[in-house]
């Protein structure tokens, strides 16, 4: 049968075969590198396509509609015009810090992706700790972004990393609880298990209440993590130009335009993994012949299928909230989601410890 | 009483968020809605809102007659001197002399669309037009005369 998880052992039974075991994991590492940029690129592409088509219909316009039928070889074009455009770095600039701050966002996308399960069996990295690994790693993005304020020696730019810490840093929280509330269901941090974990049906149906109010929670504080609007203070164009990366230019602002859309894309397939199955296939209960039904759609479509409801939803979000003002936001925060994700959590350890779930 | 307050409040905002949400999924899943126009391409068949401003133009009927009378009411209205009225005598039949209108000069690169000059008018001699396409190679030739030449004012009007 070809699937990912064979097409992926398949090479592997190869490459061990045909060379010794320290070169087979060398090129597994240069594969796997390969393979994570060319998904960055490709996500880069589609993920822009898809929030300008959605805006546009969701204002009562075309979108883009001229490079390519249907306009789909406009972010292409894009990407081409910013690929030749000179990467200008201003004079009052640190030089150091304004050139490796894309570099070090872009980069942080990248250890994020490590335990996404892309598919039954197909994943880069299945640590124990997958969970945990993936909202450490993404909260490190902040540094980035405030590395690029900061040299850029632009008082926009500084103003959109501050506002960006203060954003970041306070809903780091109520993602934290909200992820919390799936991991006492699960037991485990180890996204293979999450995953396997819903078996029999997916943590939204199965943790009922408490499940869905963490989703809640957590839809809203990715969406204020991954600094989209209404939680786009940190750009806020009609504010601070463009916030942090009001200096950059080229390439080296295409990277972190890529680098949101690919932070979306990893809390969406995070999101997805953790409340609505990750691959697994739409299980209910003992109901096998149903079950079995489900399973001949490939794992792989619906992990993409998830995901990008999921990204869809926070595009929907975008285009049709206004954005908070920085107090609202921290008001939102601190007076709202936190002590509701505690309270949540109690109702998690409550309804878990007396088994009252699917 | 605090906590009461507290969970209407939320209840109230997630109900105009979810009804927020419903307007713009409302667009999203029905693309009849959608105004764009493929310009060049629909050039015969322009789709445009009845609102549209495009130039000022004056009404003449087929016996070539304006309801004009010179009263500059639309120079004094216009913001920024779009329009300059010149007007001439004319001797009427019972030998006595009128004021009448003898050029409408009408700037169309100064012009903003405002449609003061319209609301202006008494004798609702001009109107707003659509056509939008005033592309031309000299600045001159946009300084139109708005009274077509051999035009005379409509009997009756005054």
């Amino acid at each position: 049968m070809l699937s990912l998880e064979h097409i992926t052992h398949s090479i592997q039974s190869w490459l061990y075969g045909s060379f010794n075991a320290r070169l087979a994991l060398g090129i597994e590492f240069l594969i796997v590198g390969l393979g994570a940029i060319t998904l960055f690129a490709i996500l880069g592409l589609v993920l822009v396509f898809m929030e300008r088509k959605v805006a546009a219909f969701i204002q009562i316009r075309l979108g883009p509609n001229r490079v390519g039928p249907g306009g789909i070889f406009q972010t292409l074009a894009d990407t081409l015009k910013l690929a030749v455009k000179e990467g200008l770095t201003p004079d009052g600039a640190d030089r150091f810090l304004f050139n490796l701050a894309p570099f070090l966002v872009i980069i942080i996308s990248m250890l994020a992706l490590a335990p996404i399960p892309f598919a039954r069996g197909f994943r880069i990295w299945d640590i124990n700790i997958g969970v945990l690994y993936i909202t450490a790693v993404s909260s490190l993005s902040v540094i980035g972004i405030l590395m690029s304020g900061w040299a850029s020696n632009n008082k926009y730019s500084l103003l959109g990393a501050m506002r960006s810490g203060a954003q970041i840093v306070s809903y780091e929280l109520s993602a934290g609880f909200s992820v919390i509330s799936i991991i006492i269901f699960t037991g485990s941090l180890r996204i293979s298990d999450i995953v396997a974990s819903q078996q029999n049906g997916w943590w939204i149906f199965k943790g009922h209440i408490p499940a869905f109010i963490s989703f809640i929670i957590f839809i809203i504080a990715v969406t204020a993590e991954t600094n989209r609007a209404p939680f786009d203070l940190a750009e806020a164009e009609s504010e601070l130009t463009a916030g942090f990366h009001t200096e950059y230019s080229g390439m080296k602002f295409a990277l972190f335009f890529l680098s949101e859309y690919v932070n979306v894309f990893i809390v969406c397939a995070l999101g997805a993994t953790l409340y609505f199955g990750g691959w697994m296939p739409l299980h209910i209960g003992t109901w096998t012949a149903f079950n079995h039904v489900m399973d001949f759609i490939p794992s792989s479509i619906w992990f993409m299928g998830k995901t990008f409801s999921l990204i869809f939803l926070i595009m929907w979000f975008r285009w049709t909230f206004p954005r908070l003002r920085v107090d609202q936001l921290l008001n939102l925060e601190w007076k709202y989601l936190l002590p509701i994700s505690l309270f949540n959590l109690l109702l998690t350890t409550v309804i878990a410890i007396m088994g009252w779930y699917f | 009483m605090f906590l009461k307050d507290y969970i209407t409040d939320i209840f109230k905002t997630v109900k105009s968020l979810l009804i927020g949400m419903k307007r713009t999924g409302y667009y999203f899943t029905h693309h009849s809605e959608i105004i764009t126009q493929l310009y060049p391409e629909n050039k015969d068949k322009l789709n445009l809102p009845e609102r549209f401003r495009g130039e000022v133009v004056m009404k003449h009927d087929e016996n070539n007659e304006h309801a004009c009378t010179g009263c500059t009411a639309c120079e004094l209205a216009c913001p920024n001197a779009t329009i300059k009225i010149i007007t001439k005598f004319d001797i009427s039949a019972d030998g006595k002399k009128k004021k009448a209108l003898d050029t409408f000069v009408y700037h169309l690169e100064l012009c903003t669309m405002c449609n003061l000059c319209i609301e202006a008018c008494p004798t609702d001699a001009i109107k707003m037009a659509q056509n939008f396409e005033h592309s031309v190679y000299d600045r001159s030739q946009l300084t139109k005369v708005l009274n077509k030449p051999g035009s005379k004012i409509r009997e009756g009007v005054e």
